[in-house]
């Protein structure tokens, strides 16, 4: 209880932080607002009757989103944190690590929210985004972002622990979120990439997510270009809880308060 | 009651190469105790294993009653320690306020987070950001920060490195005022006249061995030393060690019979005994 109670006043304290950094929010908010705007006026052929190219683009940007918010944002702030004595203060104290980890989560989440709420706004106006047609699929929505969200925030923590210092972490840690971008399908249709590299995205969650956001937005007669002609949703379920559980270890275990 | 701080023959090496050699000492509840030595010497490491964020290699060591390198209850240990660390620029988009309240949830017993503020001297400040604090102000957050959670004893590590002076004046009495409410205080320096003013004992650390553990007037046998009385006359330059001088000096006025050239008189200040004793161990 007391863990739950003082991870809730990190949230709210981290909260504060991420929201009057002005740089860090438009990196993690605008950026991929950006670029979807970008990519999709570019790309807007159709892929299939009904399905353009900037309505997938959008679905799999949304998945991005939870990537960014968690993952990439975590694994470059914390080596930041760690470098500004910030970790070493709250270890100095009664607080417990978990309560650490709740408050990011809780940065997580909201940025997640405030950042897919953009895309989806901005998809729809722009790009004829349609919103999920059934409570089914906002049911699979919900749990996509929440299954999504604890895989990312926990993996962003465990990813903290390689880069060295701060000032490293986002030449170390950006390359591999839009590697995962390319080898995932979000900019690319995914059935259209390299045997290899859809092999490879296979193992990653960013995949499934992208895969999963697309069953929730675009219609179903799509399924056929996907590339075992199902949204294979009890898949990326449990490929995401897997994820979810591995992560939390990673990240308990590889977790360090300091550099030294 | 027990000592706050006891310490028995810790080791610590990195690479081989040896920080700690054994130092013991015990740190009675209620006083302000300074580990004064050079850089190098072994404060720092010292001070963060007795802190909890370093193991030791060797020796026993126990803090407010636990062994900090695993203490029963971790949070109930932490609970009755206040850490001032050196180098923190944690929460810069912050203000003053928001940091001390939220530090304030993290202990059993917290003090008043607005009264912490006001006796740090940071009330005019509460409402500005971390950012825009100057050196000193800042040194008080970490203080504030430290003390939150009204700890039974509490650590700072070179608290005044970069003051001027006004303000390590009302640092000290800051340190002072904390003491007469009971807090035990250790304290790592590498300035002289701190350890002099603040601490009710010094420990002198030099190559990771304590060489003294005293009361800052009695350091290096300081009360037993002669005084050095220089002059001269038409033969040269002079000078004495003598442990009267005044008697010196009035048979040295009744032998001149006149005025003495360039006479001075000068006690062993500590600076000269610590000089003394820190080549004494290299």
């Amino acid at each position: 209880m007391r863990t739950l109670t003082i991870g809730w006043h990190r949230g709210r304290l981290e909260l504060k932080q991420f929201f009057r950094q002005r740089e860090s929010v438009m990196f993690t908010l605008a950026f991929p607002v950006v670029f979807m705007a970008i990519f999709g006026a570019i790309f807007h052929s159709n892929i299939v009757p009904g399905v353009t190219f900037s309505q997938y683009f959008v679905a799999g940007m949304i998945a991005t989103g939870v990537v960014n918010s968690g993952f990439q944002q975590l694994a470059i702030m914390i080596p930041i944190e760690r470098d500004f004595g910030t970790l070493k203060r709250l270890r100095g104290t009664p607080m417990p690590a978990l309560s650490y980890f709740i408050g990011k989560f809780i940065v997580v989440f909201v940025s997640v929210f405030v950042q897919i709420g953009l895309l989806m706004g901005l998809g729809t106006i722009l790009f004829h985004l349609h919103m999920p047609t059934s409570s089914e699929k906002w049911l699979r929505f919900i749990w996509l972002i929440a299954l999504g969200s604890i895989c990312t925030t926990v993996l962003g923590i465990a990813f903290a622990a390689i880069p060295k210092s701060g000032r490293g972490a986002s030449a170390v840690v950006s390359p591999i979120v839009i590697i995962l971008q390319f080898f995932s399908g979000v900019f690319v249709v995914f059935t259209q990439l390299p045997k290899w590299m859809q092999t490879f995205a296979s193992l990653f969650p960013l995949k499934w997510l992208t895969q999963g956001m697309r069953s929730v937005f675009l219609p179903d007669s799509f399924v056929v270009k996907e590339a075992s002609h199902s949204w294979e949703t009890g898949r990326t379920f449990l490929i995401l809880s897997a994820w979810a559980i591995a992560g939390t270890i990673l990240a308990i275990r590889s977790f360090r308060w300091s550099n030294k | 009651m027990t000592a706050a701080i006891s310490i028995r023959g810790i080791t610590k090496a990195y690479d081989g190469r040896t920080v700690l050699d054994g130092p013991s000492l015990e740190i009675e509840r209620g006083e302000i105790f300074a580990i004064l030595g050079p850089n190098g010497a072994g404060k720092t490491t010292l001070v963060e294993i007795l802190e909890g964020y370093r193991d030791r290699d060797g020796g026993d060591v126990t803090v407010v009653g636990e062994d900090p390198q695993r203490p029963s209850d971790s949070a109930a240990w932490r609970n009755k320690i206040g850490i001032v660390l050196q180098n923190v620029s944690d929460a810069g988009d912050l203000t003053v306020r928001e940091v001390v309240e939220n530090f304030a949830h993290y202990y059993t017993n917290p003090k008043n987070p607005a009264e912490v503020i006001k006796k740090v001297g940071l009330e005019e400040k509460r409402g500005a950001k971390v950012t825009t604090l100057s050196g000193g102000q800042r040194r008080r957050l970490d203080v504030a920060l430290g003390m939150i959670g009204s700890p039974e004893v509490l650590f700072l590590d070179e608290p005044t490195t970069g003051f001027d002076p006004e303000a390590r004046r009302e640092f000290w009495e800051l340190i002072r005022s904390l003491r007469d409410e009971g807090t035990t205080i250790l304290l790592t320096t590498h300035y002289l006249d701190e350890a002099e003013q603040l601490a009710d004992r010094v420990a002198v650390l030099a190559a990771g061995r304590i060489l003294e553990i005293a009361k800052p007037g009695d350091l290096g046998g300081r009360r037993s030393k002669g005084a050095i009385v220089s002059w001269s006359d038409d033969a040269g330059e002079h000078s004495e060690e003598t442990l009267t001088p005044t008697a010196f000096v009035l048979a040295l006025a009744a032998k001149t019979g006149g005025e003495i050239q360039h006479l001075q008189i000068k006690n062993p200040t500590l600076e000269d005994i610590y000089i003394e004793m820190i080549e004494g161990a290299q």
